[in-house]
Formats: structure tokens, C-alpha cells, sequence
């Protein structure tokens, strides 16, 4: 991830808009850009896509991927779905949330891990799944679980 | 002489361990002086058998199944680059009872070769639905389409014919085509597997549809969570466009065909076609009010069509085989093969394509070989989030659309979910209540409201099911898209068959 930065926020915005994207589209490069979008995102978002305040913060509210605060270095995302459900998700969650000391969806106060929910990854036939920066696993229990974000140094 | 090892790339072979296994077949032939070559494939939808890797040899492609780093070494002492015997050796990969028992065409060639690699996607009969779409009209497309009786394969099941051909008659200078890759259902990765294994055949099935509708533009709206798949879609989009099969004057035929991929935020609702137009032109995803219909102003009030990627993908062969064929497979108006998707608790998942009329029971046990956990199968969700909750003594219905309606179930995309003997079913109902309430876009009263007076309901100690139901009901009838009146289904399909996990026993003793 990048360091936020007003100018290259302002130019991936320009850019989404100079080639026909939509404000979901610049909000999506922001946050591949940065994790996040920041605060001082707003004003440009609204004048370039000529969407007022409440718009722009509308739509940032309503999609779970984007968040107005930066995530942690690592984000764990734990599927939560029936498929996953149905091998032992919730009891997986339950004890990574008890060794993190963090429910879904918060980060941790050093700013190193954010944990989060997610509903499916398409890995239905090997749960429980996560994504850990991205990078997909599968057939996870305590101990492989445990193995990764050791890995991590968290 | 170089040996071809096939090693997938596909998210779940990656998620076990298949670039490190591929890393280390290639140092220690690099070590050992061995010539190998190493085509990253797609997946063969094996997902049981992951990492399944192949060796081309001279009687065949030899299968080896679920291979980690630590198995590497073994391979080269048993020979594996002349298929010889290991403990995880499958034998020819295309005789594994599990795809043998299948009839596939849309997965035809998905993992036969690196996915991206359009020489191998036309040697194995890849365009020739597009060549032969480009040399009828629009209409006589169309015709085979219908007489195919090919249906949506996102979840609603309705007919393509009749979208395409409310398109092609819209008048307008600027017509899309929308393919829905938001796959966001619990049970499903079809989507994901064909456009990680086989990209080209959605890009075919797009440019068809283009043809036969008057759309010269393209979007496939995948879900934030397929990340890989954007990586292939994007490569294949350019590679197929530098070998002119997109952009202008396609082939020299005078037709262009323009595509790009659009991420999604990570909302289930956005998969509802017109809350997913919404999202596409960059607002929240809140479900649009029908009329009109997308088909005559969908994205940006153009004519739109929009489909599954499965549906787009069973295109190509119906083109090239044509529509009797196709409408020969399967049963009633249930035309065709599904692609099944079997997960959850089950001991062989993957995918599975048959032509529509198995029983259940026969993709439970025949393929999925029960559950992975040994344990006795107590339920399947079939048909994501919004489908129903079968016990046992559902499981001989036929897979057939009509079928199941007729037991107040769905297909769906075709997601069939394993539960076993320590499932809660209350839990279960509860989750479809909160996750109704999590994804709700809030357009509506009953669902907005509904589902989250739902989940408390069912959190209290003795649910008071009475009410419950007359919430299910509320929500049927007065939600404005499935999310609101689908939700029921699960929920009551739950108390229906499984009245013990709701304490409705104690509750009457009480009374
Ligand atoms: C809440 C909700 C979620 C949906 N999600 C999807 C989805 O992820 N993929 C999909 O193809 N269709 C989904 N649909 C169905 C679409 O609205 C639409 O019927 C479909 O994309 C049409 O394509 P088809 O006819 O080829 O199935 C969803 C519908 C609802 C109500
Ligand atoms: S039923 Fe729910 S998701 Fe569908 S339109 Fe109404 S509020 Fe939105
Ligand atoms: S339900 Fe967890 S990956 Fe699909």
C-alpha cells in the first residue's frame, strides 16, 4: 500500500474520470491505492463527479470494501459464509478473534492487524477460507491459521 | 525431450500450495539435469483433488491429486514425469470417475491448458460459436438461443432468448452488455472457475451476444473478492484484443466489440441486476423499481442485456452445435447442463456438470461421496443465501427447475451446501435473517426492517415462531426484489424441517 498523498489521490481521481469511470470506480482505485480514502478525498471526489457531500459519503458508506480509516499492515479476512459455516467458521472466528483480542472488523490499536468479515471467497469446497493481504488459503484449522499470522510477526 | 507438467493456477490451487509446488518440481529438474516444461492451467473444477497437477506422457495426461511441497521429492523417485505409480497418483486424468461421470461442455476445456493462451483455446474448437455467429443475422442468433431454451443461470432461471430479443428490437444508438460475475452466493464458484480457466469463452459468449443484440460495448462487473479472475479477465481482454477477436472490425467482419472489467465494493446486493446497473454508474447499489425493464434503459438508460457468466459461456456451443442440441440435454424446460457446485461438508466438492434431471441424491453421493467429516449428512442449502434448507427426505427430487419449485426450493446458480449431524439449524435460520439485514440495500420497509426484527426474534431463548412467520410473510409479499422475499425461504424451509432446533418443543410444554 501507499503512504496517502493528496497529490497522487487527486490524480487517480482525475484519471478514473478522464477515461468515462464512475465515482465507485475512482473510490476502488483509492482504495487499491491506499487501503482507504481519506477524509481529504472528499472534496475532489465531489467535484469532479459533480456529486454533492451526502452523496459521496453515501456511497462510500453503503460498499464494505471501502473504509474511511486506514486498515492495519496486515488485513485478515475471515469468510463467514454458510459454506465455510458448515466446517467450522464460526468456531475458527471465535478463536481468532480470543488470541487477536479483536472483533470483525476492528483493527488492532498498534495499527499492525485489522481483522474482517467476508461472505465467500469461492473456496466453498475446501473451508473454512480467508484472504490474508490478499493472498487466498483454504483448509484452514487453529494451527495453520495459527502458522500464518505467526508469519506475519503480529 | 522437454515433459509438460500442468500445475493449475486457480485461487484454490494457489490457496494450497500450488506455486510452491511448482517452484520446487522446477528446481529439483533444474538440479537433476531433467528438461520439463510448466504450464500453469486452469483448474478442472477437482476442487477435492487440489493441487491437481498432470504430466503429458506418452499415453496420456497421468493425474497426481492434492500435491504439496513435501510430495515433490517422491514424485521424482516414483518417476512421475513417466507417470509412474505414487500413493497420490489418479491415473489418466480424463478417466477420473468424477469427470467421467459428467457431461461437460461449458467446462469442456476449462484446465486443459495455461487459460490465457488463445492458440490452445482455438485449437480446441474455441471462436468457432463467434465464426459462425458472424455469418447469420442477428435474428437467426437469436433463433437458436431460443430454440436452445437455454435460462439465466444467475439464479432466476428466465429465458435468454427473450432479453436478447427485447434488446435487438430496442432502438438506440448505444446498446450494452452486462455479464454478472458478482457470484456472491455461499456454495458457488462456477463463475470463478471458468474465468480463471477459460476466460475466452465468456469473451466469445459476449461478443455473440453482442451480435445478435446491436452491442458494440461490454462490462463484466466482477466481485472485489475474485481478485486472480480480474487478473486473467484483464490479460485475456488483451491479448484477444491484439489478436482482433475485440475491438473494431472484428475478424474483418465490420462488427466491434468493446469490454472491460469493473470491480464491485463487496455487496451481495449489487448481484441483483439493476442494483449492480446503479453500482456501475457509481452509486450505491440500491435496487432500481422495474418497469422499465434493464433490457429496454439498463446502464446509463440504454438497452441493456445482462447475464451470468455461465449462461454467456453456454453460448459458444449453441452456436456451434445448435439450439436442438442443446435443448436435447436435460429435461422439460430445464434445457442444458448445470454447473453444480458442491461444498460445505462433503468429501468429494468441485464441480459438477450434468444435464438437468439427477436427483439430488446423486450428486450428494455419486459426487460428493458424503461428507468430508464422516459424519451423517443432516441438511443442504441448495441455491445460496436465498435457497432452501433440504432434509434427507428431499433428496430424491429431480434437479430440474420445475421440480424444484414444486417442493418450494430453487436451484439457483446451482450451489449445493453440505451441513452434517452437528449443524444448528436455528443458527442457520438466524444467519439468513442477519445477513438479509447486513446486505439489505433499505429500499424497502419489510426486508430493511424485517430481516433485522428477524434475527432477534430467533436470538430469544423460544423463538416465538408465530410471529416469525407472519414476518416471512410481510417480507414475501412486500420486499421489492429476492433479497427481501427470498429470505423466508431459508428461514422457514429451517423450522419447517427442523422443528427440534427451535425449541418448539419446550415452547409448547410451556404453553
Ligand atoms: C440479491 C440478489 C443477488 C443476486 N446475485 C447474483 C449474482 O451474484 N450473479 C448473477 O448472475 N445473478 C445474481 N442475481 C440475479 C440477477 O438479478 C439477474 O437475474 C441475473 O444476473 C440475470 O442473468 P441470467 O439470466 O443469465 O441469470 C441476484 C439477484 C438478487 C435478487
Ligand atoms: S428487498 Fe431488500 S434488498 Fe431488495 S430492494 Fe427491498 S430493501 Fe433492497
Ligand atoms: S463460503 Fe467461505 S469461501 Fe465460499
Amino acid at each position: 500500500m501507499t503512504r496517502w498523498n493528496e497529490t497522487k489521490s487527486r490524480a487517480l481521481i482525475e484519471e478514473t474520470q478522464a477515461r468515462g469511470g464512475a465515482l465507485t470506480s475512482a473510490l476502488r482505485a483509492l482504495t487499491d491505492t491506499f487501503g482507504y480514502i481519506d477524509p481529504a478525498a472528499i472534496p475532489p471526489l465531489m467535484q469532479i463527479f459533480s456529486r454533492s457531500r451526502a452523496e459521496v459519503l453515501g456511497v462510500i458508506s453503503y460498499y464494505d470494501d471501502f473504509r474511511d480509516t486506514p486498515p492495519g499492515n496486515h488485513v485478515v479476512r475471515l469468510c463467514q459464509a454458510e459454506s465455510c459455516q458448515a466446517v467450522g467458521a464460526r468456531e475458527l472466528t471465535e478463536l481468532v478473534c480470543a488470541a487477536t483480542g479483536l472483533k470483525l472488523g476492528e483493527t488492532s490499536k498498534d495499527g499492525k492487524l485489522t481483522l474482517e468479515a467476508v461472505y465467500c471467497l469461492g473456496l466453498c469446497a475446501n473451508g473454512p477460507a480467508a484472504q490474508v493481504d490478499g493472498k487466498p488459503l483454504a483448509e484452514l484449522d487453529e494451527n495453520k491459521l495459527d502458522a500464518k499470522l505467526a508469519a506475519l510477526q503480529i | 525431450m522437454s515433459t509438460c507438467i500442468y500445475i493449475p493456477a486457480d485461487t484454490l490451487a494457489i490457496a494450497l500450495g500450488a506455486d510452491e509446488v511448482a517452484a520446487s518440481i522446477a528446481s529439483i529438474a533444474k538440479t537433476r539435469g531433467l528438461e520439463i516444461e510448466i504450464v500453469r492451467n486452469g483448474s478442472r473444477g477437482l476442487c477435492w483433488a487440489e493441487p491437481l497437477i498432470e504430466v503429458e506422457t506418452k499415453s496420456g495426461r497421468m493425474a497426481y491429486g492434492n500435491i504439496g511441497q513435501t510430495d515433490v521429492d517422491g514424485l521424482f523417485e516414483a518417476d512421475f514425469l513417466n507417470g509412474g505409480k505414487h500413493e497420490k497418483f489418479l491415473g489418466l486424468a480424463q478417466d477420473i470417475t468424477y469427470l467421467k461421470n459428467q457431461q461437460r461442455f461449458i467446462f469442456k476445456t476449462c484446465g486443459l491448458y495455461d487459460p490465457c493462451d488463445l492458440a490452445a483455446y482455438k485449437a480446441h474448437g474455441g471462436f468457432s460459436g463467434l465464426h459462425a455467429a458472424l455469418k447469420v443475422t442477428p435474428d437467426k442468433i437469436i433463433d437458436e438461443v431460443e430454440i436452445s431454451g437455454l435460462r439465466g443461470r444467475g439464479g432466476a432461471a428466465f429465458p435468454a432468448a427473450i432479453k436478447w430479443r427485447t434488446v435487438l428490437g430496442a432502438k438506440a444508438a448505444q446498446k450494452y452488455i452486462v455479464c454478472n460475475a458478482d457470484e456472491g452466493d455461499s456454495g458457488t464458484f462456477a463463475d470463478r472457475l471458468i474465468m480463471e480457466g477459460d476466460p475466452y469463452r465468456l469473451i466469445e459468449g459476449m461478443v455473440i451476444a453482442g451480435l445478435a443484440t446491436g452491442a458494440n460495448a461490454g462490462v463484466i462487473y466482477l466481485r472485489s473478492e475474485y481478485p486472480w479472475a480480474k487478473t486473467m479477465l484483464d490479460k485475456a481482454i488483451a491479448i484477444a484484443k491484439a489478436a482482433n477477436w475485440l475491438g473494431n472490425d472484428i475478424q474483418g467482419s465490420g462488427k466491434s466489440f468493446n469490454l472491460s472489467v469493473f470491480v464491485g465494493g463487496g455487496s451481495y446486493v449489487c448481484g441483483e441486476e439493476t442494483a449492480l446497473l446503479e453500482s456501475l454508474e457509481g452509486r450505491a447499489g440500491i435496487v432500481r423499481s422495474k418497469p422499465p425493464l434493464p433490457a429496454l434503459e439498463g446502464l446509463y438508460g440504454q438497452p441493456t442485456l445482462i447475464q451470468n457468466v455461465i449462461t454467456l459461456c453456454a453460448v459458444p456451443d449453441i452456436l456451434t452445435r445448435g439450439g436442438a442440441w442443446h435443448q436435447a440435454l436435460g429435461t422439460g424446460r430445464s434445457t442444458g447442463t448445470m454447473c453444480f457446485q458442491l461444498a460445505g461438508d462433503v468429501k468429494f466438492g468441485g464441480l459438477v456438470e450434468v444435464p438437468f434431471g439427477q436427483t439430488l441424491r446423486d450428486i450428494l453421493y455419486e459426487f460428493g461421496g458424503g461428507t468430508r467429516s464422516g459424519l451423517p449428512i443432516k441438511a443442504v442449502q441448495i441455491g445460496g443465501p436465498l435457497g432452501a434448507y433440504l432434509p434427507p427426505e428431499r433428496f430424491d427430487t429431480p434437479l430440474d427447475y420445475e421440480a424444484f419449485g414444486a417442493i418450494g426450493a430453487g436451484i439457483g446458480h446451482g450451489g449445493i451446501v453440505v451441513f452434517n449431524e452437528n449443524a444448528d439449524m436455528r443458527k442457520q435460520a438466524h444467519f439468513a435473517f442477519a445477513f438479509c439485514a447486513h446486505e439489505s440495500c433499505g429500499k424497502c420497509t419489510p426486508c430493511r426492517i424485517g430481516a433485522v426484527r428477524g434475527a432477534e426474534l430467533l436470538a430469544a431463548e423460544t423463538p416465538d415462531l408465530g410471529l416469525v412467520h407472519d414476518l416471512c410473510e410481510v417480507m414475501v409479499d412486500g420486499s421489492a426484489c429476492a433479497m427481501g422475499s427470498m429470505t423466508p425461504i431459508p428461514v422457514q424451509s429451517a423450522i419447517r424441517h427442523f422443528p427440534h432446533d427451535f425449541n418448539v418443543r419446550q415452547r409448547l410444554a410451556a404453553e
